[in-house]
Parts: structure tokens; C-alpha cells; sequence
């Protein structure tokens, strides 16, 4: 049996051990020591724990032939025929990926009228791309959904499947993945990949301030969900390549319990996501009133507001709003932050943004950490002078 | 008519550190609640309930012991029946094996039919991808997303469906599992007397041994294909320049940045 054992007779003082877990899994009980289901596998007991008192068991898996897991899978995410741009992105990361282990890019395309997509698609560098059309497709339903990208794992057999972290995406992954009995890495925010294609997936995790680094070594394919502007989107070759391999899957398996009574298209309001100034709000902004300086400022720049979550549930933002990992992710030329703490899920968020200001009172903000500019300083006294600066710029000119 | 709501324990405070030096995770307060998302699930459960004469709620996890106590708090709120999931070999399980565990754990308890009720998300292990997987694993369609419940009869459910285009209007028949996004309904507080009924109550316990797949390769680390290679603190590099003085020359350096670089015109 794989996990922690615990070796009791190393264990000298067994009042201190509980306190070694941050998720309450070691138990103490009639003097004997426990690891209940809290435990999270993070081994901190094993680093931090008397010496040889706790200890990661791993078990022999059957090893799988890593060799015939080929290529570099990305899922297209449309609506109407039209690919949201994270899977551009994705696609430029697939690419890299695949020079690295020297396999191919793969994509899988499913939708109804698909013709304008796929032609669009072939600027974009794929090696391969399998098609599935058929009206059935029409709408997103997650019976035909999941049948299509089963077919499709079966046939190319992709070491790595990449999926959009879009309301789709999130859906779909999942539901795949545990088809395939394989690990699935929600929200990535760094990949790279190993000689023997293990995929190294790195994100925020336990809820807390840390990164932690996944692997799924025993099982392929290895799905992994990004979030939309998280990686940078590939240049359009003016060149088409790769080949366009149609698959007409039988109607029985594209059938769904599910019917779609309708379906309206949301209004385009802008996002964040599209803003290249942001001017986000974080909790050191004090008063609701503030917001209307930060208003100013953001209509000055050509840009929007943003927040981070304290903000949003306070109410001072809508929703829509939110930066960070419950949030969205962003990546403008120029973000203003203004007092903001920088906690990773915030950053997360932002952190591959082009240029970076922090505006906060405290030296030691771990928000001065990523930012390029940090201005230390209360953002109630800077954010006023520098309105009344811009303005009578504006009257000079 | 039974209505299933999965509901997961978490720690009270989002404020967990990592120390540099020594690498040594820090939690501050050991106080747990459930997890905010699902409160949106239970209360949309309860009202599914109110409308269908003869359902009842069942509030499952799987989690610690200790775990009891947030499905205390769903009784307090006025499920009907409640299941702890704990079994020392359930620990380490990543996504798949949590949903594998979920899905047995709703299996040994008789489900057949009706409803199961997803949070949008965990504030700990943040993926979004426990129900749908559930799904997988019990063979019923799912809809993720789900931002109201406009009708519930019929032996199915009409949703409102957040997709990132389009906001469509589905008909999900019986049995499915679906995924509800906060603010659907704004969740119930405790009640005093419900409190007060269920305090002697015992919570019910299902362990490996229960469940109709009792292979011990399926579940906890065993069954994770997912692992944690390390943990580490966030490192940055990024080349940057601080400025410290009073704030009317702060605000004037900024200025003259903002103008020189062409974000001000
Ligand atoms: C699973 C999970 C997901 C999360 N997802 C997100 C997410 O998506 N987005 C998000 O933002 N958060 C998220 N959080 C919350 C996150 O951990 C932080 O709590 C949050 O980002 C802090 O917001 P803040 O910086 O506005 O507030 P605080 O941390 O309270 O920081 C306020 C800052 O303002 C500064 N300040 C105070 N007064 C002034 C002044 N007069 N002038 C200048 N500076 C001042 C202070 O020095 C401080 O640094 C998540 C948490 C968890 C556990
Ligand atoms: N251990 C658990 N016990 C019961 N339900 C869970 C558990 N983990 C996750 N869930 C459910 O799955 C949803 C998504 O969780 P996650 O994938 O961790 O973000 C939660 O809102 C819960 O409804």
C-alpha cells in the first residue's frame, strides 16, 4: 500500500507531532500515531518530523510503454465556429512542447459547421488536426462532447492532452480524464515536459501561498487545463500546414439526454481579459468612495478596473471583475495595482503582465515582489495628486 | 426522490504560508467550515426539495473525521440524512480518486435516481473538476456552470448554463449531476432548532469496506495518477526599481513615467 508510513518507535515526544501537519491528517490515539484522510500527500511530516518517523511509501505500479503515447494534444474550444483564443495560446505551448520530445502537435476540432475554423486553424502550426462535424455537434452537450474526444484519444493516442480552463474546458477535461482512468492539473501556470514525456505541471495549490510541482507518471494521456492568458498566443503563419483528417463518428454516439432548448449569445461587454490598462483595486484602497479615483484613473489611461477578491465580495466590483485564480487571468501592457497585497492567487492572475506598478503603504507588500515599479506609499495621498497632475497636463496641452 | 449534495470541509482561514528557510508550511487557526461554494449546492438542494413532494437531502463527504462537524452544519441547515466518507486508506486521493470514492460512496448508499448537487469549486483544492468526474464514474450526464434552476418536474431539470459565448437553456432528465455557480440562491443560515434536534444525532460512517468496489488500488494514494512531485514558495525574478519619498513626488515621478512610456497622452 502506497502512502505515509508512520514508524511509531522513532516518534520520541508525541505531543509535537500533530502539529507538523497544516491539514490536521496525524492523529494521535491511545499513544499511537495516525494518518487519517485529511492528509495531502505534501509530505511535510517526512521533511520536518523526527528523523525516520514518517515515511513515503510508494507503490510498484505496472509500467506503462511511455513510447506509444505520441504527441502533443490541444482541444479547440469554439463557439459558432469561432476558437477562443486560449487555444492559440495552447497551441503555441504544444509546439514548444513537441520540439522539446519531438512529437507532433495534435488538435481536435468538434462542432457543427466547422469549415471557416479549420481553414483559420492551419495557420497555426498544427501537424495534425481531426475534425469532427456533424449538426449534432451544434451545441455543447457533454454526452457527444466526451464521445468525440474519446474517439479521438483512442486513435492518435496524445502523451499530453491540453484543454482551455473555459466554462467547456472545465467541464470537459474532468469528464474525459476519468474516462481514461489519468490525471488531470487544473489551472496550470508553467509546463514544460521531460525526455520521457512526463508533462511538469506547476500551480498554486492547498489554498495557500505555494506552487506545487505535478507529475502524472504511470498514466497517459496527461491532461492539464490552462487558463486563457496565461501563455502568449503564437504569431498567424501567413503559410498553411499540417493535414486535416475528417472523422465521421456513428450518430448512436453522438446522441444526448441533454436538450438544449436554447441558446442566446452573451452580450459583448468587454472583459479584462481584453483591457491593455488595468487599474485594480485591492482592499488597502480603504473606503468604497475611493473606488471613484481609481475610476478616474483608469478612464484617463484608456483602461479598466479591476479587483481582488475582497474587493469583489465587498461589493465595490461586479463579479466579472475579479483578477486572480478564482478570478480571471490577465496580462495588459500596463497594470496598476493599487494597494494590493500580491497573494499568489492573486498573482496568478496578473504576474505575466507587460509592466507592472504597485502602489502600497507597507515596504515588505509581497505585491513589490513582482511588481517592476514598486511605489511605497499611501495610495489615498498619491492616487489625488496624481489625477490633479494628469489634469492640468491635459489643460497645458 | 432522493437529492445528493456533496459538500467538502475546509479550512477556515486561506492564509497559509510557506517559510522560506525551513519550507515548513504555515496554517494560522485550525478552525474549518464548509466550503463556501457548497453552501450555494445545499441551498439549492433544499429547494429542489420544497418543490418535489416526497425528495429528501442527503449531504455526503469524504474527508477526516473531523469532517463530521460541516455535515452538523448541513443538518443545522435542514438536510434530511447525512454521510462521512472516511477511511485512513482514502488519504492523499487526488481529483480521480475523490470522485471514484464519491461515486462508490453514493452507490453503497442505494442511489438509483434524482439529483446530485456539486459546489462550482473547493477554496482548497480550487479545481472544478470533482463533479464531473463523479459523473463519469456513475455514467449520468452533468452540466457544469448552472446558474439557476428554472423547472423541476418531470423527471428532469431545466438549467440556465453559463458557456463562454452563450448562455443556453437545457433540459436534463433523471439521474444527472449538476455544478452550481455561487449566487444561484442565496444559502440559509443554521437554524437554532434544527441545531438543537440534530445535536444527539449520530452521523452515519462508510469506510473501504462498504463500498462496492473495496479494491484498495482505487482509492486514497494508490489511486492518484496525479503527483505532487514538491511544494515551494513562489519565486520571482523580475527586475525591479522601488521608490520611497513623500507622496506628491511620488505621484509626480509616476507621472512622468506614465507620460515617457505613452500610457498618458
Ligand atoms: C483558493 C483561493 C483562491 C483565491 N482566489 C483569489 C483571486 O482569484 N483573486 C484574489 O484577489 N484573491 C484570491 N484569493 C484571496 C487571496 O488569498 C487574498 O486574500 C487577496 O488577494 C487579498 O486581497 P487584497 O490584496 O485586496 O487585500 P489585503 O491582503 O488585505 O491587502 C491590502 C493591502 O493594501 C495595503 N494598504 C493598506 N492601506 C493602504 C494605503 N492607504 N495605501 C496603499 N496601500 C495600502 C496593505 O499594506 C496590504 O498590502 C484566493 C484565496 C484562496 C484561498
Ligand atoms: N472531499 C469531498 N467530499 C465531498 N464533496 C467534494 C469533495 N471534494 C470536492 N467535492 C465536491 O466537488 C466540488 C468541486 O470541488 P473541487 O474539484 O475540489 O474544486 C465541490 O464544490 C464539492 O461539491
Amino acid at each position: 500500500m502506497a502512502g505515509i508510513v508512520v514508524h511509531q518507535d522513532k516518534i520520541p515526544d508525541l505531543s509535537a507531532v500533530a502539529a507538523l501537519c497544516p491539514f490536521g491528517a496525524i492523529e494521535v490515539n491511545d499513544g499511537s500515531v495516525l494518518i487519517n484522510a485529511g492528509c495531502k500527500m505534501c509530505r511535510l511530516c517526512v521533511k520536518n518530523g523526527p528523523p525516520g518517523a514518517f515515511e513515503l511509501v510508494k507503490e510498484r505500479r505496472v509500467a506503462i510503454d511511455k513510447d506509444r503515447w505520441n504527441g502533443i494534444a490541444v482541444y479547440l474550444d469554439q463557439t459558432d465556429g469561432e476558437i477562443h483564443p486560449v487555444s492559440l495560446e495552447l497551441l503555441g505551448k504544444a509546439r514548444e512542447l513537441a520540439g522539446k520530445v519531438g512529437h507532433p502537435v495534435i488538435a481536435l476540432l468538434a462542432g457543427a459547421e466547422m469549415g471557416k475554423a479549420v481553414a483559420e486553424m492551419r495557420h497555426y502550426g498544427i501537424d495534425k488536426l481531426y475534425l469532427y462535424e456533424h449538426p449534432l455537434l451544434e451545441h455543447f452537450r457533454i454526452e457527444p462532447y466526451a464521445a468525440v474526444f474519446e474517439d479521438f484519444i483512442k486513435r492518435c493516442q496524445p502523451a499530453v492532452a491540453l484543454v482551455g480552463g473555459t466554462a467547456i474546458g472545465r467541464s470537459l477535461a474532468p469528464r474525459v480524464a476519468a474516462r481514461f482512468r489519468t490525471g488531470l492539473t487544473a489551472d496550470c501556470t508553467f509546463l514544460d515536459i521531460q525526455e520521457n514525456t512526463d508533462l511538469d505541471q506547476i500551480r498554486p495549490a492547498f489554498g495557500g501561498n505555494i506552487m506545487a510541482h505535478i507529475r502524472t507518471p504511470h498514466n497517459r494521456p496527461q491532461f492539464a487545463t490552462v487558463r486563457y492568458k496565461i501563455f502568449s498566443a503564437p504569431e498567424r503563419m501567413a503559410s498553411v500546414s499540417g493535414e486535416v483528417m475528417r472523422v465521421v463518428l456513428d450518430e448512436t454516439l453522438l446522441g444526448s439526454k441533454i436538450e438544449t432548448l436554447s441558446s442566446s449569445r452573451k452580450a459583448p461587454v468587454k472583459n479584462i481579459e481584453d483591457a491593455d490598462v488595468l487599474v485594480v483595486a485591492g482592499q488597502g484602497i480603504q473606503r468604497v468612495e475611493n473606488m471613484t479615483l481609481l475610476e478616474e484613473l483608469s478612464q484617463k489611461l484608456g483602461g479598466m478596473l479591476g479587483g481582488t477578491r475582497p474587493v469583489i465580495e465587498a461589493g465595490w466590483l461586479e463579479p466579472r471583475r475579479q483578477i486572480g485564480l478564482s478570478g480571471r487571468t490577465v496580462k495588459p501592457k500596463l497594470l496598476i495595482a493599487c494597494g494590493v497585497s500580491g497573494s499568489v492567487q492573486f498573482a496568478a492572475g496578473m504576474s505575466g503582465s507587460d509592466k507592472i506598478v504597485a502602489i502600497n503603504i507597507d515596504p515588505g507588500a509581497p505585491i513589490f515582489k513582482i511588481a517592476h515599479t514598486a511605489v511605497v506609499g499611501d495610495v489615498c495621498e498619491i492616487l489625488p495628486s496624481l489625477l490633479k497632475r494628469i489634469k492640468a497636463g491635459e489643460v497645458a496641452q | 426522490m432522493k437529492i445528493i449534495v456533496c459538500i467538502k470541509q475546509v479550512p477556515g482561514t486561506t492564509q497559509v504560508d510557506i517559510d522560506e528557510e525551513t519550507g515548513v508550511l504555515k496554517r494560522d487557526g485550525v478552525e474549518s467550515k464548509i466550503n463556501p461554494y457548497d453552501l450555494y449546492a445545499l441551498e439549492t438542494a433544499l429547494r429542489l426539495k420544497a418543490g418535489c413532494p416526497g425528495a429528501s437531502v442527503t449531504a455526503i463527504t469524504m474527508g477526516p473525521p473531523q469532517a463530521e462537524q460541516s455535515l452538523r452544519e448541513a443538518l443545522m441547515m435542514g438536510v434530511d440524512d447525512v454521510m462521512l466518507v472516511s477511511d485512513r486508506r482514502f488519504a492523499g486521493a487526488d481529483v480521480l480518486a475523490t470522485a471514484h470514492t464519491l461515486s462508490q460512496a453514493i452507490l453503497a448508499d442505494g442511489w438509483e435516481t434524482g439529483v446530485i448537487l456539486c459546489g462550482q469549486q473547493t477554496t482548497d483544492g480550487d479545481t472544478a473538476q470533482v463533479g464531473p468526474e463523479i459523473a463519469e464514474f456513475l455514467g449520468i450526464p452533468h452540466a457544469a456552470n448552472v446558474t439557476a434552476i428554472q423547472d423541476f418536474s418531470a423527471g428532469a431539470l431545466t438549467a440556465r448554463v453559463d458557456l463562454p459565448a452563450t448562455e443556453e437553456i437545457i433540459r436534463i432528465p433523471l439521474p444527472c449531476l449538476v455544478c452550481v455557480n455561487k449566487d444561484i440562491h442565496t444559502p440559509r443560515l443554521p437554524s437554532y432548532t434544527l441545531k438543537k434536534a440534530s445535536r444527539g444525532r449520530k452521523v452515519r460512517m462508510v469506510t473501504l469496506a462498504d463500498l462496492p468496489d473495496s479494491d484498495p488500488a482505487h482509492y486514497g494514494l494508490n489511486g492518484s495518477p496525479t503527483q505532487v512531485i514538491r511544494i515551494f514558495p513562489p519565486e520571482h525574478h523580475v527586475e525591479h526599481e522601488r521608490w520611497e519619498g513623500d507622496p506628491e513626488a511620488l505621484a509626480g515621478r509616476l507621472y512622468d513615467n506614465l507620460r515617457a512610456e505613452k500610457f498618458l497622452a
